[in-house]
């Protein structure tokens, strides 16, 4: 039926979708279905030990890098043209702070991953999910630290072109997106295939709550005190609706406690 | 509608408004999500219950139930309240009690009914052709079939079976039993009936139906304080816990009461805060301690050092230098202080002799009826003789004067306490005191002072009846001069300074307990002082850690006194405190009908388990005691120095104890023998047992014929928790693998017993069937054939009540028993059901004799003024005088099912009573009738009242008895006015129409109406105290005097040297030998520590001590705490694992190293579960061991007295006491830890069964 069928079909032409129906379908379902397993799950609790090193470094690392794949790989390669930013230096760019960002969330990984696995007290206390995720995080950061290396060798930014070309192409829904990922090196096949592998976990575990990150707290909350009501309306316009209907006028009140 | 959507709100104002300064904000955020906890914590209902554990707490708890599952409880709040001025009974529960609802459906629970492998399999195979009795008799009399369950007990093997086939083989067993050996071989032990009454009474009605053995527990569990009945004649009763509250000095004497009395704790530390002034005397830093505003730690086992000491004190500055007008008031009228003591000569000696009888003079004195029962004094006016009103003579056979007016013969008579002024004695003499000072072995200070004491005593001359001329004494005096307290009379071993060192002065006591004198001195005087002040207002709390001691009389007499020389019992805010074990069966004469099946047959078999383990096991067997060890240098002429298991088969003979069995030959048989030679049944084992041709059991325990066959153990961990020689419970009763490390009597060549028959070779699994019946598999269960699942505390309907708070409330089906358990009603309903449908195959109506000793409470307790012993022709054997009585009791055994679930109708013939007195009561019964129904089948119940349901016996319990039913209180007072001629009905009339039904307390839990029962009052005026009536009502003590009994004139009580009080050190038990301590030999780092086992925090005896909450509180399992100093003897630090043994066994715990603990002890909380994280011994090689795998039972003789006024037997009343504090153990470092979970290795018996 499909003579010349190509693995990589498979891998880099169908799989990205349905990683992310994975994604989507399953984060959107276990905040429904179990809002109350929305949650880091910190095992500071059980053991400070190599939590606080640890973590921080991982989580430094993690976002820069993460953030890093994000604008690189889906900022589209006419904006580089328009701002006249050379391939080659985008690349070293890239290969710098990914590098540095890579390490700094090795150590962090290695040492979460070494206390996962050998504190007693955690490990008894860790699901599969829970290292399953770490050893799959670990893992990748292990292989895109080798991509380096190989992309130290051709410094001049067309391996880099092609994995923009292919993101984007998947986004854009092109279905020879693949094509352009055929004839790279197979650790960068790895690479991709694993982030697809924890994307597609990312529901099932921990990693969910990347997207409860509490940034409002700092950026959109003055309160230290805050008091979720019942009313739809503020107190104030309440107040005017009511003293429209009585006929009455009188001044603003002052803020007053909640009620 | 959804969490995502709901949050997809980007462009929509979250904010309201601000406030405080911008400092608050108001939002309009999604709160759905609060429904989540709102509904964790919704329910579907509350059902009111409690936890019926063996705990002086008995708190009213609310049960959540939520979709048919308890979810959680919390504390009820609603109790009676008290009375103005008094903080009421709430808050009332602990941690204990609220981890309750996670047992229900933990692992531990017990789902199906379980069976031993071997033996169903052997059942299966013989019930295919046989039926049910034959196929049981085919098991026991094959050896080996028999051997393949017993010899494997304890070692799983366990397999589900059904209700059906499982009361089967329980019901064939029985009437196998009945038919073979005599129904006296089913035994059944359940312990606390007031924790939860019917449960107690399902299985004990079952057993009194069938003519089995109810067992005791109080004084087996040597919670039974021996001093109380001697003392008072009285089992033990006590004050509220409210009444603390009234104590204007509170001392604490081995009883930790924020640890076990958690629920009451609360009036402790509040009466604090009232000023009153707390002592608290502890070896450890207890959490008491803490509480006290003097800590007093003596060297464990030497209290009544100290106690004396503080007499000393008392009776120094309070009634011999200064008389304080309200003590010696108090003596004169509420104690034996006036009689008079006859001293004897002995050698040459004088020794305090028997109390004076009116018998003992010309013309008796005037007295007719019963002379020999009634004490007599000097009238201070007169100067004459007389026979003051109250002693026992005049509670029997007549009227009207059994009360404590100070009347002698119609006038009034002002008792003379001392002969000390020179008016009032002829002479001066010098009697003998015994000292036991110089007995001390091991750790405990041994003192160079002579065995015997020769005091100075003012004395009169006394012409008897025979014309005699003999020296009179009163006890006064010579209690004085026990305490060793100079009265200007001369002579030795008296002294007027507290720092002499002459017995019983403060010096005296410093150098034993280690308590400084000054302490002492302090604590005495600040004790005597308020209550002189306040009228008796001292109160002594005190508890097991006194009583498990071998001479815990003495420990208990010592206090006893001081409050009796300060006027303290019966008077609210005062008196002895002594919460232990027993948890007040408020409705007691409701329920002994009931229990005992009293509507039916009359009497039960009750049993003494103290005597019958020691029997049974065969710890006798292994008896390092002798007599002669703790006999009385002053002892009368006799054959003494015996074993102490012949001093008890002397105590059967006579009367004075109850035996199980009975008889050797099954009394089914004997009567029908009595009935084929034509002869009265009573007569005929009369003749027999004169002849010889009939035995009784008691004198061979290892005779087949007399072994305890079946054995029921219910609402009990009796092999977990209270089985003193745990090990020799394993090798001889159940015949499985054991610890037992000594060599019995015929091994080591010690002296033989002389009455009891030696058997060379010990029988090993002397019970065909024992039958668990738990809701949790605990080690009885672990060890037992058939473990029965029975309802929990949330799933079964039943009563409740203690000593402790004045309310009766219920235990309720919350839910409906889990898997399969059923609650102990149903389950003695079904087996008795079987029972009736097996029965007929062998038994039919059979004619039973029941052996039943001298009781306490009826004419009976007059039987013997003198020791006589008609086995040696010192009298004719009299049943009911000199020897236990033998009465008929028809057995219908095809009908024990109709009878077990009707009242039946001896109540309405007989009447109903307790302690003493009977009342009618066919009223009640006509209540009953159209309560529960009338039974409508044909048979011998038609027409009777029903009791199908555990309800229906909770009600027939409540409708008979005075405490919840105000018509019989009425009645049952006015009977008592017959005896003491006064008037008491007024303490109840307020009641008199008052009727607590089971709803009623199922609303609220209520409080109970005033009853002759007990010794206190329920009043808007004072708090219940014991002894209250006795002090107010002017009813007597039922004892001897009745009076408190200070002096024991019995002719053992003499020649054990305990007529008075006096400090005895612990025991020598010689269990720590050198052929078992290999560490000595092997100089290994060892210790030598005296074994304590006080009650836990964790958890209520052996319950909760399996359950993960409370094993999480601690540390998850066994633990023992010893002190640093001898930890570091031992090269132990805290969390060890340790092993503590001698020749009784061996147990494996971890160490807790702790300041708290004195240095020369070991604690081991008891019961701790050796089911949970236990390692094997590596002594023994089996698991490793309950703290009474050290541990062995030791009986008292003192203990075994009988027919003599308060000296009687009783059911948990009277009788020897199982004692273990006096044990030492080896404790040494464990090398390897052994969990013994890999496979055995392959054992015979499974070689055998995969060859087949």
């Amino acid at each position: 039926m499909l003579p010349d069928f190509d693995i990589n079909f498979l891998i880099f032409g169908i799989l990205p979708y349905a990683v992310l129906a994975v994604a989507l379908i399953g984060t959107i379902a276990r905040y429904e279905r179990d809002p109350f397993t929305w949650k880091t799950s910190s095992s500071q609790l059980l053991r400070r030990k190599q939590l606080m090193w640890g973590s921080v470094l991982f989580h430094g690392g993690i976002i820069v890098l993460f953030f890093g794949h994000l604008i690189g790989l889906f900022t589209p390669v006419w904006v580089l043209d328009v701002l006249g930013i050379p391939y080659g230096l985008k690349q070293w760019i890239a290969v710098l702070l990914g590098g540095t960002a890579g390490i700094v969330a090795f150590v962090g990984a290695s040492m979460l991953l070494h206390r996962r696995l050998f504190d007693a007290r955690i490990r008894v206390n860790s699901s599969f999910a829970d290292i399953a995720i770490l050893v799959a995080l670990w893992l990748q950061i292990v292989v895109g630290l080798g991509t380096i290396i190989l992309t130290l060798e051709h410094m001049d930014g067309s391996e880099m072109v092609r994995f923009m070309t292919w993101s984007q192409s998947v986004m854009t829904l092109q279905i020879n997106a693949w094509l352009q990922v055929i004839n790279v090196h197979w650790l960068y096949k790895v690479h991709i295939l694993l982030g697809m592998v924890i994307v597609a976990a990312f529901p099932f575990t921990r990693l969910v709550h990347m997207l409860s990150v509490p940034i409002r707290y700092v950026t959109l909350r003055p309160g230290y005190q805050v008091v979720r009501s019942r009313r739809r309306r503020p107190l104030e316009e309440r107040r005017r609706a009511f003293d429209k209907i009585e006929g009455k006028t009188r001044r603003p009140a002052a803020p007053t406690a909640a009620e | 509608m959804s969490h995502l959507l709901d949050r997809l709100n980007f462009f929509q104002s979250k904010e309201l408004e601000q406030f405080s300064d911008g400092w608050g904000q108001t939002t309009t955020e999604n709160r759905d999500w609060e429904d989540t906890y709102r509904s964790r914590w919704r329910h579907d209902k509350i059902v009111r219950s409690t936890h019926g554990v063996n705990c002086t707490g008995s708190c009213s708890w609310k049960i959540y139930v939520k979709s048919g599952i308890v979810t959680w409880e919390t504390q009820q709040t609603d109790y009676p309240r008290t009375r103005a001025g008094l903080p009421n009974h709430e808050p009332r529960g602990c941690a204990r009690g609220a981890s309750y609802s996670w047992y229900l459906y933990s692992a531990n629970r017990v789902k199906n009914p379980l069976i031993r492998g071997s033996l169903m399999r052997a059942w299966r195979q013989l019930r295919e052709t046989m039926e049910p009795v034959a196929a049981w008799a085919a098991i026991q009399n094959d050896p080996e079939l028999r051997g393949s369950y017993t010899k494997t007990r304890g070692k799983g093997g366990f397999v589900r079976a059904t209700w059906d086939e499982a009361t089967e083989i329980v019901a064939a067993a029985n009437a196998h039993t009945a038919k073979v050996w005599g129904p006296d071989r089913v035994f059944g032990f359940s312990p606390i009936p007031a924790m939860s009454m019917v449960s107690y009474a399902a299985g004990s009605r079952y057993l009194s139906l069938l003519g089995g053995t109810c067992m005791s527990f109080y004084d087996w569990y040597c919670d039974l304080p021996p001093a109380s009945p001697q003392t008072w004649g009285e089992q033990t009763d006590v004050p509220e816990s409210a009444d603390w509250y009234n104590a204007g000095f509170l001392m604490l004497w081995g009883s930790n009461v924020p640890q076990t009395r958690t629920p009451d704790a609360h009036f402790y530390t509040e009466v604090r805060y009232r000023g009153t002034k707390s002592a608290v005397v502890s070896p450890d830093y207890s959490e008491a301690a803490k509480f006290g505003d003097i800590w007093l730690n003596p060297q464990a086992g030497t209290d009544a050092a100290l106690a004396m000491a503080m007499g000393h004190v008392i009776l120094r500055e309070y009634h011999l230098d200064r008389q304080a007008a309200y003590f010696e008031e108090y003596a004169r009228k509420y104690t034996d202080m006036p009689m008079l003591v006859r001293l004897d000569e002995k050698d040459g000696h004088l020794v305090p002799g028997r109390m004076l009888r009116a018998d003992d003079f010309q013309d008796k004195l005037g007295e007719a009826n019963k002379p020999d029962w009634k004490t007599v004094a000097f009238d201070e006016a007169s100067g004459e003789v007389v026979v003051p009103n109250g002693s026992v003579g005049f509670r029997w056979g007549e009227e009207g004067k059994w009360n404590l007016e100070q009347q002698a013969n119609g006038a009034e008579a002002h008792l003379r306490l001392s002969q000390i002024l020179d008016n009032d004695h002829d002479t001066v003499v010098g009697v003998d005191f015994p000292y036991f000072g110089g007995a001390a072995t091991g750790d405990f200070v041994k003192c160079d002072h002579p065995e015997v004491l020769t005091r100075n005593i003012p004395a009169r001359r006394v012409t008897l009846a025979d014309g005699q001329e003999v020296l009179v004494a009163t006890v006064f005096d010579l209690f004085c001069a026990n305490y060793g307290l100079d009265r200007g009379l001369g002579g030795d071993w008296v002294s007027k300074d507290f720092n002499d060192d002459s017995p019983y002065t403060p010096a005296w006591a410093e150098k034993i307990t280690g308590v400084d004198r000054e302490k002492i001195i302090a604590v005495a005087r600040e004790f005597a002082g308020n209550a002189e002040k306040t009228h008796g207002k001292s109160m002594v709390i005190l508890g097991a850690g006194l009583n498990h001691w071998y001479h815990m009389d003495m420990n208990y007499r010592g206090i006893i006194n001081m409050l009796v020389m300060c006027g303290c019992i019966g008077q609210e805010g005062g008196g002895w405190s002594h919460y232990v074990g027993q948890e007040k069966l408020r409705p007691q004469t409701g329920w002994q009908p009931l229990a005992f099946a009293l509507d039916w047959n009359r009497p039960p078999r009750h049993m003494n388990s103290t005597s019958c383990w020691y029997a049974h096991t065969d710890q006798w067997r292994y008896e390092t005691l002798r007599a002669g060890e703790i006999l009385s240098p002053t002892a009368p002429e006799g054959d003494w120095d015996i074993s102490l298991i012949d001093y008890n088969i002397r105590a059967e003979r006579m009367g004075w104890l109850p035996s199980a069995p009975q008889l050797k030959t099954n009394p089914l048989e004997v009567s029908k023998q009595a009935r084929a030679a034509g002869k009265d049944i009573k007569d005929y084992v009369v003749e027999q047992l004169k002849s010889g041709d009939l035995q009784m059991s008691c004198e061979d325990p290892d005779a087949p014929e007399n072994w305890p066959r079946n054995l029921f153990v219910w609402r009990s961990n009796l092999l977990g928790s209270s089985g003193k020689g745990h090990e020799y419970f394993l090798k001889h009763l159940l015949g499985t693998d054991h610890g037992v490390m000594g060599k019995d009597l015929g091994e080591e060549g010690g002296v033989m017993p002389k009455e009891a028959v030696w058997h060379d070779e010990a029988p090993k699994g002397k019970l065909d069937l024992l039958v668990c019946i738990d809701f949790r598999m605990s080690t009885t269960a672990v060890y037992s054939d058939i473990v029965l699942p029975t309802a929990s505390w949330y799933e079964k309907n039943d009563l409740n009540t203690s000593d402790m708070h004045p309310f009766i409330h219920p235990l309720q089906a919350a839910v409906d028993p889990a898997y399969e358990s059923r609650s102990d009603w149903d389950i003695f309903k079904s087996i008795v059901k079987k029972f009736s449908e097996v029965a007929p195959e062998v038994l039919g109506v059979e004619t039973d004799i029941v052996q039943l000793p001298l009781l306490h409470d009826t004419p009976g307790e007059l039987a013997q003024a003198h020791v006589k012993d008609w086995k040696k022709g010192e009298c004719d054997l009299i049943p009911g005088k000199t020897a236990p009585n033998y009465i008929a009791v028809e057995r219908d055994y095809p009908n024990l099912y109709k009878k077990f679930t009707s009242v039946g109708p001896l109540l309405e013939k007989l009447g109903n009573g307790g302690k003493g007195i009977t009342w009618d009561t066919k009223v009640e019964v006509g209540h009953l009738r159209d309560l529960n129904g009338a039974v409508l089948d044909e048979g011998v119940s038609k027409g009777q009242p029903k009791l199908e349901t555990a309800i229906d016996a909770a009600e027939m319990i409540l409708m008979l008895a005075p405490e919840t039913n105000g018509e019989v209180a009425v009645k049952a007072w006015e009977e008592l006015e017959k005896p003491t001629g006064r008037h008491h009905a007024h303490l109840a009339e307020g009641a008199h129409h008052t009727k607590i039904r089971f709803r009623d307390i199922a609303a609220q839990p209520r409080k109970i109406i005033s009853s002759p029962t007990w010794s206190g009052i329920e009043s808007e005026e004072v708090c219940y105290n014991a002894g209250y009536t006795n002090v107010h009502e002017l009813i007597p003590w039922r004892t001897l005097t009745g009076r408190q009994q200070l002096y024991q004139d019995h002719l053992w009580m003499r020649a054990f040297g305990e007529g008075f009080v006096g400090y005895r050190p612990p025991v020598d038990l010689k269990t720590i030998t050198a052929a078992v301590n290999n560490d000595a030999a092997e100089g290994n780092p060892h210790v030598v520590l005296n074994f304590i086992t006080p009650h836990q925090k964790w958890g209520i005896h052996s319950t909760y001590t399996d359950n993960l909450l409370m094993l999480t509180l601690n540390r998850g399992g066994p633990v023992v705490w010893m002190s640093e100093v001898d930890a570091g003897k031992a090269g132990l630090v805290d969390n060890d694992w340790v092993e503590a043994y001698n020749t009784n066994g061996a147990l494996t715990a971890r160490v807790v190293v702790s300041q708290r603990i004195k240095q020369g002890t070991l604690f081991m909380y008891h019961a701790q579960e050796k089911i949970v994280n236990t390692p094997g011994s590596e002594k023994t090689g089996h698991r490793g061991g309950i703290h009474n795998s050290v541990t062995r039972a030791t009986l008292k003789p003192t203990h075994m007295i009988g027919g003599y006024a308060q000296l009687s037997y009783g059911f948990n009343y009277y009788g020897t006491v199982g004692s273990n504090r006096d044990e030492f153990v080896i404790v040494r470092k464990m090398k390897k830890i052994d969990w013994l979970d890999k496979p055995a290795a392959r054992s015979a018996t499974r070689n055998v069964e995969a060859a087949e």
